[in-house]
């Protein structure tokens, strides 16, 4: 085709532009709106205010997902406000014809996982959602990025969105990774190199080698962290694995329109002349298992490595950060990383609650015992991932090391429901946001792959899971 | 949304980097199903450490905040502008701003500033050392002074800048592309692979 070559976000933007006003931001159409207790709440208000209806039900999905308890009776939530706020998206999507997959639903789950799982999340498509990491949606080669509670409202309302026009950031990974380095120390060594507001103003896009050789899985750990790095969103080319993957979901097209589909959906892959506003490439043999020391996810080293002096900060502003970091995370100077004893692991949260992220971390688990100082739990993402840990018999391999097997939601991620850390309690966990207090008043987070925590849980301190000794073979690959 | 015009106040120096919107409300806050009633959980985990800015009765009734680098990242709540309009601030100063925040932000009638480093720190240094320290923020013609020698223009987007000054209703301004809404909807809808739901199973 003649004309300019294109990005992938370029390709994407371009087709769901609905009005480019002069001297105004674009009009974006939005495909699929997903939707959850948190952010919604005053969406609906306002449409109640205004008099108005949800423009495109059908392009609108609910769950609830940051509230619910995971532990097995979830229908009883104490926390009076948690419950009220989970009854109000039941009343909303009643009264406004919004699809809900409540705590009992088989597709029940947090938001992210069950958006790519049932194939709502497609190719090409543009997604929103009142969540910043709704990037996730981009390992699927869409537009998605997470918005504020009035644009929810402007989505529910309008199916569209006024917005600038961001940049464009190549990130290419290329070469192999070393057995028992992942996706999650992908992302983690590229938010540490380029910093937490690195991406400010761009969409990423992932490309090399080592991104195309990742699973699906693994492709929505990179985009779901692309926010950590202050991007607007992240986006990785559809292609075989893609396809592969999205095929016979429920929610994927049958028959003759699939093919139909994958013909389009082969024509979104970045031209190989397309201009990008910023390039980076990052050779994958720098990628080790990375660890974060301090309370942004850009505060990140390798296992084999120490904790920072602050006295090697850049700047005056990141030394003081970093002298609060490491008074916050209680740690010293020129510590080994591998020295530092945890109390607790989170397997969870939109990052890493897949089911290979489960398969991997029993892998590692299988034939030991979580260390007998340390609280260990696993929440899988979604009640699907749950069903099929379970029928692989992973859920067992957990629940004999001393794990904790949960019912799905954010957890621990955030710590809105009653799994939070106790203050000073040090936490490995696979989740994306290491901030003061995030998981816990008080309580200490650092940031790692499912490997790693589980190799943590058993040896009660931080391990490079590279020289790790599995003992059972049987696990599932 | 209120209208900004011009503003004067006194001024709370913030200088950490990296604030992030869990530090400005933490989650324990983001259950409440109301728009209102976040300013007294503004902070909230900071403020527990008597010598934080909120609690020193000079910056008592400020309505300008000035911070370092990368204010308001993280997650997207909306809750973290609330917090801080419900609180009375209603203009912010800084280095660089985390995209979503700055859109929440302009939202809820908040106006952001970005200046170079240098001048930030100026102003978190004279916040912080003189008495009653006043900033007068005009976005009649873009500019920012103190009693004290301080003046600069600043760049805003012109549209913001419109949405701000007249307090617009976003909501509002996209209906007036009602009709090019509807004909894209139309052809768009026509492209299935971009549909949210074709398969079969959709009605299950
Ligand atoms: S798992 Fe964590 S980061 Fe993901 S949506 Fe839930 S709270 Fe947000």
């Amino acid at each position: 085709m003649a004309g300019k070559p294109k990005t992938l976000f370029e390709k994407v933007w371009e087709s769901h532009i609905v009005a480019e006003p002069q001297g105004e931001p674009t009009l974006l159409y939005i495909d699929l709106h997903l939707i959850h207790e948190v952010t919604s709440p005053q969406a609906f208000d306002g449409l109640r205010l205004a008099g108005r209806k949800v423009r495109r039900t059908d392009r609108s999905i609910a769950t609830v997902d940051h509230n619910v308890p995971t532990t097995a009776n979830r229908l009883v939530i104490e926390d009076p406000i948690a419950a009220k706020q989970i009854e109000t998206l039941r009343k909303n999507c009643a009264e406004f014809g919004v699809e809900l997959y409540d705590v009992e639903s088989p597709r029940q789950g947090i938001v992210h996982v069950i958006g790519p799982e049932l194939g709502l999340t497609k190719p090409g498509m543009t997604i929103v959602c009142g969540d910043s990491h709704t990037s996730t949606h981009g390992a699927l080669g869409a537009l998605a990025f997470g918005i504020g509670t009035s644009e929810v409202e402007h989505v529910l309302a309008t199916q569209c969105l006024p917005q600038s026009r961001p940049k464009t950031f190549r990130i290419a990974v290329e070469g192999e990774l070393a057995e028992g380095v992942t996706a999650k120390d992908i992302v983690l060594g590229i938010i540490g190199r380029i910093g937490t507001d690195g991406a400010t103003g761009y969409v990423i896009e992932y490309a090399g080698s080592a991104i195309r050789s990742l699973s699906m899985e693994g492709r929505m750990t990179v985009c779901n962290m692309s926010i950590e790095a202050g991007a607007r969103a992240g986006m990785i080319a559809p292609d075989e694995t893609t396809f592969a993957w999205l095929k016979g979901r429920p929610f994927a097209p049958q028959g003759a329109a699939w093919d139909q589909a994958v013909a389009e959906w082969r024509k979104l892959a970045s031209d190989p002349d397309a201009q990008y506003d910023r390039e980076l490439i990052i050779p994958a043999i720098e990628i080790e298992p990375f660890v974060t020391w301090g309370t942004n996810p850009g505060m990140v080293v390798s296992i084999t490595g120490q904790v920072p002096d602050p006295a090697a900060a850049q700047s005056d502003a990141d030394r003081r950060a970093w002298t609060r970091a490491l008074e916050y995370m209680d740690l010293k100077a020129g510590t080994p990383i591998e020295e530092i004893a945890i109390d607790r692991v989170f397997i969870g949260s939109c990052t890493n609650s897949r089911i290979e992220d489960l398969r991997a971390a029993a892998k590692v688990v299988a034939g030991h015992h979580v260390h007998p100082t340390v609280r260990a739990m696993v929440v899988p993402g979604s009640q699907l991932v749950k069903a099929q840990a379970e029928k692989e018999g992973l859920h067992v391999i957990f629940k004999d090391a001393g794990f904790e097997w949960r019912e799905p939601g954010c957890s621990m991620c955030l710590g809105m429901n009653p799994d939070i850390l106790q203050p000073g309690e040090r936490c490995a966990s696979t989740s994306n946001r290491n901030f003061e207090g995030r998981q816990g008043s008080g309580g200490r987070t650092h940031l790692v792959s499912p490997m790693m925590a589980a190799a943590a849980a058993i040896l009660g301190r931080f391990t490079d899971v590279r020289t790790w000794e599995f003992r059972q073979s049987e696990v599932p690959a | 949304m209120e209208k900004f015009r011009t503003l004067n106040s006194k001024v709370l120096p913030l200088d950490r980097v990296n604030v992030d919107t869990d530090q400005i409300i933490p989650k324990q806050f983001l259950k409440r199903i109301e728009r209102t009633g976040y300013g007294e959980f503004l902070f909230f985990d900071w403020r527990k450490d008597p010598a934080f800015g909120l609690n020193n009765p000079r910056y008592q009734g400020a309505k300008i905040l000035v911070a370092a680098r990368n204010f308001g990242c993280g997650s997207s709540r909306e809750h973290a502008a609330w917090a801080l309009g419900d609180h009375g601030f209603r203009c912010v100063i800084a280095p660089s701003f985390a995209d979503i925040f700055h859109s929440n932000a302009g939202k809820n009638g908040i106006l952001l500033v970005t200046l170079p480093e240098g001048q930030v720190q100026t102003l978190l240094d004279r916040a912080a050392n003189t008495d009653n320290y006043q900033l007068t923020v005009s976005l009649e013609e873009n500019t920012i002074r103190d009693a004290h020698g301080f003046s600069t223009t600043f760049a805003i987007d012109p549209f913001r800048r419109d949405c701000l000054r007249e307090g617009l209703d976003d909501i509002g301004l996209t209906l007036r592309h009602a009709s090019e809404l509807d004909n894209f909807e139309k052809r768009h809808d026509a492209a299935f692979w971009v549909a949210p739901r074709t398969g079969e199973s959709a009605n299950a």
